[in-house]
């Protein structure tokens, strides 16, 4: 097992480089330089020059690339050049939101998800079934953010039922102490501060889970109805086990294999999604931070940002892989 | 379905896989006239080309089915802060907040989509076939170096991808579609890699290179062909993918800025302003986009049932 993760370890090194070297040639191959970049585009060209000789771009590219390297592991990604604050401090205090925001999602995605895969599974060729089966083709074809409108404008705006945009209601005086808000109020002591923070996870949570929902569905259905023609459960059956025991032993547990993997696959869909989600409810995690950037051209934000989660989604699959490794023997030895 | 392994690569490495098993009850007609006989035979498949053929023909027939000039701002002196006219006498679906005949909008709208749609995925699905190819057919130390760049590109997230690509490049609608293309990318490249590598071994490979063809023939005439057919499934899929991808692009700013040329996903975006009142405006292009993204994924599963020869009986 420690040989296996070492060897995926081992595997992340030429992709870290291989990112670092794509987001470096990116900020230099943007109209105007980096320097434009970090300064903004009122930046005069005496400015331009001071930054360029202060942040050593007058150097050859590679010591620039070495130094880019070096700052990098350092966790220094420059500033932004719209808020002038470290790129590293705006993306701390904004993720824990977006943390928050998936691991709703995904509660949502997979507390749906599987029992009602598994539903349509046993249930092959019912209404159920096609129900589900119709639901999760359309789940894909649905734009996230449509679906967010839709979903702020029917329960947010017309219904009242949810709030709509934010994290927490600016009426309550929470303390924040870790930036997760719903943490934050559990520990505390603030519930209604964590109840309302929750509330507000609700809506952004439900439209980001749908694309991770519908894949959910599918994987679950297929997996399920592959299982239940093996061998093994028909054995299971034969020898006169319970039907909940070959439910939960021999169906469900080998099932679930394939599933487990595409939840933790689910990050990337996530992170896109956020930016989307985000934007609609004025959420203010990442994805937010994302757009504005975007709106303002702030280049140096995005590029910390984007190269930030890259990283958070390559080892998100490295520890996928490694449960993967845990769960089911046979891939350590591939 | 065996598509269940999980793992987005293993899926796509499994898939490509299958495609060079050998079916065991071939019954002397090929793959392909098979594969078709069968998709005539499936309702999902006919609804998801009925849907694509619908909406390929009103992208070609805009001209003559709009009825209206789409730029035209016809009922622009109706429009008022907090109201636009709705359905009426020449106008079946209202106007946009400019005046415009929503209807023909829409039509004309469908060009541009699709475009998107189609000519990003060709190219993604070309540049993937190249580095596929590549890696399938020398294998060795080319297969590893062009699937260590395929693992990068893969590991930043397919929307930041295209955001990081299309800032680099401009707002247009080139930028678009080739940061939609690179998105699709790693897929293709993986996918035709697979399959080309479990036909290699083929018998009819083997064959061939024991009688002296060339190796350049091999690849190109007998391996490539025969691992297309993954690829053609997986087109199939990416075109919904990059119709959403386009309008998700464009509702972040990053979309054509030409207004000359109405698409759907800046019509869905520019909706948001009037959504309190009238909704519909969001509700037309996003209908668009759902199903049409609907058929081409109605289409590509049931190629992918099939083309696979585990299915065919």
């Amino acid at each position: 097992m420690l040989r296996f993760i070492v060897r995926r370890l081992v595997q992340l090194v030429p992709i870290l480089l291989g990112l670092s070297v794509l987001l470096f040639a990116w900020l230099r191959a943007l109209p105007g330089g980096p320097a434009q970049a970090a300064l903004g585009e009122r930046a005069t060209p005496e400015d331009i020059a001071r930054y360029n000789e202060v942040f050593g771009l007058d150097q050859p590219v590679l010591v620039q690339y070495g130094k880019f390297v070096g700052r990098a592991l350092q966790l220094d990604f420059g500033t932004s050049s719209r808020t002038g604050r470290a790129v590293t401090t705006e993306f701390l205090e904004r993720f824990p939101g977006t943390v928050e925001l998936t691991i709703f999602a995904m509660v949502f995605a997979i507390g749906v998800g599987i029992p009602l895969g598994y539903l349509a599974a046993r249930k092959h060729g019912s209404w159920i079934d096609s129900t589900s089966v119709i639901g999760s083709l359309l789940g894909v074809a649905i734009p996230v953010f449509f679906l967010a409108y839709l979903l702020r404008l029917a329960f947010a705006v017309e219904l009242g039922w949810l709030p709509g945009s934010g994290r927490q209601d600016v009426r309550i005086d929470a303390t924040h102490i870790s930036n997760f808000y719903v943490l934050d109020g559990l520990l505390t002591r603030e519930w209604d501060a964590a109840w309302d923070a929750l509330q507000h996870l609700v809506l952004p949570g439900i439209a980001l889970g749908t694309i991770p929902l519908a894949i959910i569905v599918r994987i679950t259905r297929a997996s399920v109805l592959e299982v239940v023609n093996e061998d093994y459960v028909r054995t299971a059956n034969a020898k006169g086990l319970a039907a909940k025991t070959v439910r939960q032993r021999h169906i469900i547990r080998n099932a679930l294999l394939p599933v487990s993997t595409t939840i933790g696959l689910q990050t990337g869909l996530l992170l896109s999604g956020a930016v989307l989600t985000e934007t609609v409810f004025a959420f203010g995690g990442v994805g937010s931070a994302l757009a504005d950037a975007i709106a303002n051209r702030d280049y140096a934000l995005l590029q910390g940002f984007i190269l930030i989660l890259a990283i958070v989604y390559v080892v998100a699959n490295l520890l996928v892989d490694i449960s993967y490794g845990l769960l089911d023997p046979r891939v350590r030895v591939r | 379905m065996t598509a269940s392994l999980g793992n987005r690569r293993e899926r796509i490495d499994a898939l490509a896989a299958r495609a060079g098993q050998v079916p065991d009850d071939g019954g002397g007609v090929s793959l392909t006239r098979s594969a078709f006989r069968r998709l005539r035979r499936d309702p999902v498949a006919i609804l998801g080309a009925v849907i694509v053929v619908l909406f390929l023909l009103v992208a070609v027939f805009a001209p003559w089915l709009a009825p209206r000039d789409p730029l035209e701002q016809a009922l622009l002196s109706e429009v008022r802060q907090g109201f636009i006219p709705g359905a009426r006498e020449g106008f079946p679906l209202g106007v946009d907040q400019l005046g415009r005949d929503e209807l023909s909008r829409l039509i004309y709208g469908s060009r541009q989509s699709l475009m998107i749609g189609v000519i990003s995925t060709v190219l993604g699905a070309a540049a993937g076939m190249a580095l596929g190819v590549l890696a399938g057919a020398f294998g060795g130390w080319v297969d590893t170096v062009v699937m260590r760049f395929v693992d990068i590109i893969l590991s930043i997230p397919g929307l930041l991808m295209a955001i990081s690509i299309s800032v680099l490049l401009g707002q247009n609608q080139y930028a678009l579609m080739i940061a939609i293309a690179v998105t699709q990318v790693p897929v293709f490249a993986r996918l035709l890699r697979g399959s080309m590598l479990a036909q290699r071994d083929s018998d009819y490979a083997v064959a061939a290179k024991a009688l002296g063809v060339k190796p350049s023939r091999i690849v190109l005439g007998h391996v490539l062909p025969n691992s297309l057919s993954p690829v053609i499934v997986q087109a199939t899929l990416s075109l919904a993918t990059a119709i959403i991808e386009a309008a998700a692009l464009s509702y972040l700013g990053l979309g054509d800025p030409n207004i000359g040329r109405p698409e759907w996903g800046a019509m869905l975006s520019n909706a948001q302003a009037v959504l309190s009142f009238r909704p519909q405006l969001a509700i037309y292009p996003a209908l668009c986009i759902i199903v049409v993204a609907l058929g081409f994924t109605l289409l590509g599963e049931s190629l992918r049932e099939a083309l696979d020869p585990k299915f065919r009986r």
